[in-house]
């Protein structure tokens, strides 16, 4: 029986931000906060950095734009330039259109997959699982969850904390097999 | 709460989210229609209708590849018939969803977040729809991978200065990019479903698809970023795609054709034709299965509005054509528009007149933004007036062209209708098993509207 991590409830977004921010304050790093839609400034509570999403879909749709530009003009160019009424073979500004498709392909994917690799998902085994209330947290409640790997665990003092900042329904997540 | 007075937002709140909902009865609500035990009898009624459709589809199609497209009405002068009419009008519709999903979440119009999954789910399928007929068109469809630009035996490449080849990479993209924002948009819902679901079967395929969501803030924190970057680069997509339809026609030389004003006309059109189309799925949809409370008059109205405006611009543009066809000075050019409001075929003008310019001006009175039998009817109408916006721009345009010895008319056969109604059979069959087995509102958005979702909720403010 593995010990994973405490979990939580609170009552509404309002206390869930507060009890962010307590945590935040109290020196634990290693927590979530799990809610059934996105809470505006939960990332400042938790003292999240900013995503680094961002740098990957850029790099993406950079990937994507000169790929596109590349593979026109190598066609065109080099691979196989044919002559249409009169047309230049390097006519770049006809290849703005599919430059930009591609540009908008790969940070889609980027986004979409990056999101995936930071969120590190698809993961279908997770501690938080075993408990049964918590598989609320999707449509209406609010829970926090501090994991065994903080460095600051320590089961008691995190039950007791967790209770004192208004938890409720304070769980002990355990492997079950 | 009662003895405090209202503040903007839950004034506003109020209006889209009438009565007392909250968190645990939204879900109840949205999450308790793909989870119904018993399906409705009106499901089953219109599953049929379309799966009888789709047969029809089937097999005109199959006819289609087996003999060819001279089963088609296409002739000389109209090389284009209803097959890229259906395209353009397919494509159009799918308009609507990416512009919501992306446009109005860029504009924070979070009245959207009722009907954004709804008109997403609808492009995807209009898009399919739509990309059938480039892909039966070209006859001898075994050869359409002749459009990708992949290395083959012939050493032979795709002409990418032709905006045929533009058309292709912009549609493609276009399905690509919306069925990504509608996946990662049903994430969380799908995590959902996982965790209401009575039975493992169901557990275990919601929760496949759900990729073992958790609702943590570290999930949320990246999972907004993606959306709010998604919807960032879809916004200049979803004007890029029809921008570039029209390029098919616009970079041609034939009169009525050869113009500037046609992108951001047919993306007006575009727009106005999607917001027909979810307007009526929407209408339907919340009858059937109760949804008044979510999908409610305030927003049937916005969409109305929306309507209104975009009508006005293709109104607008119109009689820009006439103007410049006039004042060009070109006699081809001037013809061409004389020919669509007086010539053999203008009973397809003024129909399309009557549906796109005429129709919406009623949408300026509350009354009639309000009057769901009212709004219906004209949201069908507002289709059909599109479909014959493309019919004169392809049709008219082209039977008569520069030598009235090469002029001809044009007249459909049982094909190009039954592969039109049969592209509603493959519209429908998705659409409707997406109703029955995905939440057809976006359950985590549709609760940002609630005041309380709100963390400054009672407290600043």
């Amino acid at each position: 029986m593995n010990t994973y991590g405490v979990i939580a409830r609170f009552n509404d977004p309002v206390e869930l931000v507060h009890a962010a921010e307590k945590i935040r304050d109290a020196g634990f790093t290693d927590f979530d906060c799990h809610s059934p839609f996105p809470i505006h400034g939960m990332d400042d509570a938790m003292g999240l950095k900013r995503s680094k999403l961002g740098y990957v879909i850029g790099a993406m749709g950079l990937t994507g734009a000169l790929f596109g530009f590349g593979l026109q003009t190598w066609i065109h160019s080099i691979e196989y330039p044919m002559n249409i009424s009169g047309k230049p073979f390097f006519a770049y500004p006809a290849y703005a259109i599919i430059t930009f498709e591609l540009m908008v392909l790969f940070s889609a994917f980027g986004a979409v997959f990056g999101m995936m690799y930071f969120n590190s998902i698809p993961r279908f085994h997770h501690p938080v699982f075993y408990s049964d209330k918590f598989s609320r947290v999707t449509s209406d409640a609010f829970y926090v969850s501090i994991e065994i790997s903080d460095p600051k665990y320590n089961e008691q003092e995190v039950k007791s904390f967790l209770d004192k900042i208004g938890g409720t329904d304070i769980e002990v997540l355990k492997d079950e097999n | 709460m009662n003895n405090k007075i209202k503040s903007k937002a839950e004034i506003r709140a109020e209006k889209l989210l009438p009565g007392n909902q909250d968190f645990t009865t939204l879900t109840d609500d949205i999450a308790g229609v793909p989870e119904q035990k018993k399906t409705p009898i009106q499901w089953w009624l219109l599953f049929g209708l379309a799966l009888s459709l789709l047969a029809i589809f089937a097999g005109s199609v199959g006819f289609l590849i087996w003999e060819g497209t001279g089963i088609w009405g296409i002739n000389n002068p109209v090389f284009w018939g209803w097959a890229i009419i259906n395209f353009v009008w397919w494509v159009g519709i799918g308009h609507a969803g990416t512009l919501i999903s992306a446009i109005l979440h860029l504009f924070r119009q979070n009245w959207r977040n009722a009907i954004n999954r709804f008109a997403e789910t609808m492009t995807l399928f209009a898009v399919i729809c739509a990309l059938v007929f480039p892909g039966i068109h070209v006859g001898r469809i075994w050869v359409a991978y002749w459009f990708l630009p992949i290395p083959n035996q012939m050493g032979m490449w795709p002409n990418m200065r032709s905006p045929l080849i533009w058309d292709f990479f912009a549609v493609f993209t276009y399905f690509t990019v919306s069925l990504l924002f509608w996946y990662t948009g049903l994430i969380p819902d799908l995590a959902t479903l996982r965790d209401r679901a009575k039975t493992n079967l169901k557990r275990k395929i919601y929760g496949f698809f759900a990729l073992g969501w958790r609702g943590g803030n570290r999930q949320w924190q990246h999972y907004e970023l993606a959306y709010l970057v998604l919807a960032g680069i879809s916004t200049p997509l979803v004007l890029s795609v029809h921008s570039v339809v029209s390029s098919d026609f616009a970079t041609s030389v034939i009169p009525g054709w050869h113009t500037t004003i046609f992108p951001p006309y047919f993306v007006a059109g575009a727009i106005y034709s999607g917001f027909g189309m979810v307007m009526t799925l929407s209408i339907i949809a919340r009858k059937v299965y109760n949804l008044g409370h979510i999908i409610t008059l305030e927003h049937l109205d916005k969409m109305a509005q929306i309507m209104l405006l975009t009508g006005c611009m293709v109104g607008y543009a119109y009689s820009m054509e006439f103007f410049v066809a006039w004042y060009s000075g070109n006699a081809y050019e001037s013809f061409a528009f004389v020919n669509r409001a007086l010539g053999p075929y203008w009973w397809g003008y003024w129909a399309m007149i009557f549906c796109n310019v005429v129709v919406p001006q009623f949408f300026w009175f509350e009354r009639y933004r309000r009057h769901i039998p009212f709004l219906f009817i004209t949201s069908i109408l507002v289709n059909i007036g599109m479909w014959f916006e493309r019919f004169v721009i392809v049709v008219i345009t082209l039977h008569r062209d520069f030598m009235p010895g090469a002029w001809a008319m044009y007249n459909p056969t049982i094909f190009d209708v039954s592969i039109y109604i049969g592209t509603f059979g493959l519209f429908f069959t998705g659409f409707l098993l997406f109703l029955r087995f995905l939440p057809m509102v976006s359950i985590a958005e549709a609760k940002l509207v609630l005041p309380e979702s709100n963390p400054h909720h009672g407290h600043e403010e």
